[in-house]
């Protein structure tokens, strides 16, 4: 029984499922490989000569070197999983949530202290919420 | 026999870790946070457990792509926290309870229920965060504890309702357990928020407290709830709150048709970082 549909008709999310599960294989086993220090400090010499070590597509990589997380979880990573490139740079995970949005880090920080982002408007596709306006990498 | 005496919920954000270990519990963003959890530690004088059977999830820390188990009951003795890229959290070493875990294990399984046996892990923010919040600083945690993982991070992931027949299971397996002994079951994660796309830093204040209010009231007509609204409405992260209704599921009022448990303490506060914090301690009658 394949996924609801409806999982696909939610503005600006992506469901991580096994078809993306699937596509990112590498790509989120590269991350998980940034779990280990000497990998991470291999990394951070030479990002593209790490990278060329994954069995990953070649806009996987471009993604990964340009930090899009968006493009990354469009070609099949998950945040978690992504988390680690962040971890890698330092980044918290308010830094690489809000860097999805494109807000500055200040104003989505404010945004979750006025009680984060709304519901209304942001439950399907074709409605009026803020995370429905076009993405920037699209 | 062994009893179930009650249940705790509460979100696992990473972020009150890392401001729990950084020793910033009393500056103002952090404070309100960490104030809900000041009741937990007088309530853990009269009511501590013996063992408490930790319902959490994995956020691709020891269960990569690799493998994903859809329940896993960690049987083994001792767990580690996990290095989940910022250094390992300076918390105590988890000690599990492989007796009770192996009962729990082989009672579930026969009742189709079919989990994956883990005994050796190591436990990310999902587990310790809750530890933390609950117990505070400590040199050992005061009890037992064997964490239990479901997947929520590939989907699909186990609906609302298998999560609360897999409660009901547990707690059977629980009272059938010859020892006399106090258990606790934790259901962690949530509440509302997401953490990626442009909708990230999602809230949903009503939808949570009306999940709250369910869970005390109305655990089986929530359980009925599809994993499609808690994405829609809770956030792509909010899909967590499926795992409370394993520790729901083990309460008297629905194992064993016993009273409706007491409300010990209920908290909500927006944000912790992303993360809407939620948390309930619900009592079995004595």
């Amino acid at each position: 029984m394949a996924l609801d549909k409806e999982f696909t008709q939610i503005p600006g999310t992506t469901v991580f499922d096994a078809d993306q599960s699937r596509k990112g294989y590498w790509l989120n086993q590269f991350c998980m490989s940034l779990m280990k220090a000497d990998n991470r400090a291999r990394f951070k010499a030479d990002e593209r000569l790490y990278l060329d070590e994954w069995k990953m597509s070649e806009e996987q990589k471009q993604a990964v070197l340009a930090r899009d997380l968006n493009r990354c979880i469009e070609l099949g990573g998950n945040i978690y999983f992504l988390a680690k490139i962040g971890a890698t740079d330092g980044k918290s995970f308010q830094q690489m949530a809000g860097g999805m949005t494109g807000m500055t880090e200040q104003e989505y920080r404010d945004m979750m202290i006025k009680g984060g982002r709304k519901i209304d408007g942001n439950r399907r596709i074709g409605e009026h919420g803020d995370a429905q306006r076009p993405r920037k990498d699209v | 026999m062994a009893r179930i005496t009650a249940s705790l919920y509460t979100s696992h954000i990473p972020a009150v870790g890392a401001a729990f270990d950084l020793g910033k519990t009393k500056e103002d963003y952090w404070k309100p946070v960490f104030a809900g959890y000041d009741f937990d530690k007088l309530w853990m004088k009269t009511h501590k457990p013996d063992v408490i059977v930790a319902v959490y999830n994995d956020h691709a820390t020891a269960f990569s792509l690799a493998m994903i188990p859809t329940f896993a009951i960690m049987t083994g003795p001792e767990f580690n926290p996990a290095d989940e890229g910022y250094g390992a959290r300076p918390v105590p070493t988890i000690i599990g309870d492989p007796e009770l875990a192996s009962h729990i294990a082989s009672e579930v399984i026969q009742q189709d229920f079919d989990l994956t046996m883990v005994n050796e892990i190591d436990v990310d923010h999902g587990l310790t965060v809750p530890l933390s919040c609950v117990f505070g600083e400590v040199e050992e945690w005061p009890c037992k504890i064997i964490p239990f993982a479901v997947n929520v991070v590939q989907h699909p992931v186990p609906s609302g309702a298998r999560c609360f027949a897999l409660g009901q299971a547990i707690g059977k397996a629980i009272m059938s357990y010859p020892e006399d002994i106090d258990v606790h079951i934790w259901g962690t994660g949530g509440m509302s928020h997401q953490l990626q796309g442009p909708r990230a830093g999602l809230i949903n204040k009503e939808w949570d407290n009306r999940f709250l209010d369910r869970l005390i009231d109305d655990p089986e007509g929530l359980s009925k709830t599809p994993n499609i609204e808690y994405v829609r409405e809770a956030g792509s992260e909010g899909i967590e709150l499926v795992m409370w209704l394993v520790a729901r599921g083990a309460m008297a009022d629905v194992v064993a048709g016993g009273a409706k448990p007491k409300v010990a303490h209920r908290f909500y506060h927006v944000p912790a970082s992303n993360t809407a914090v939620g948390h309930l301690i619900l009592e079995n009658a004595a």
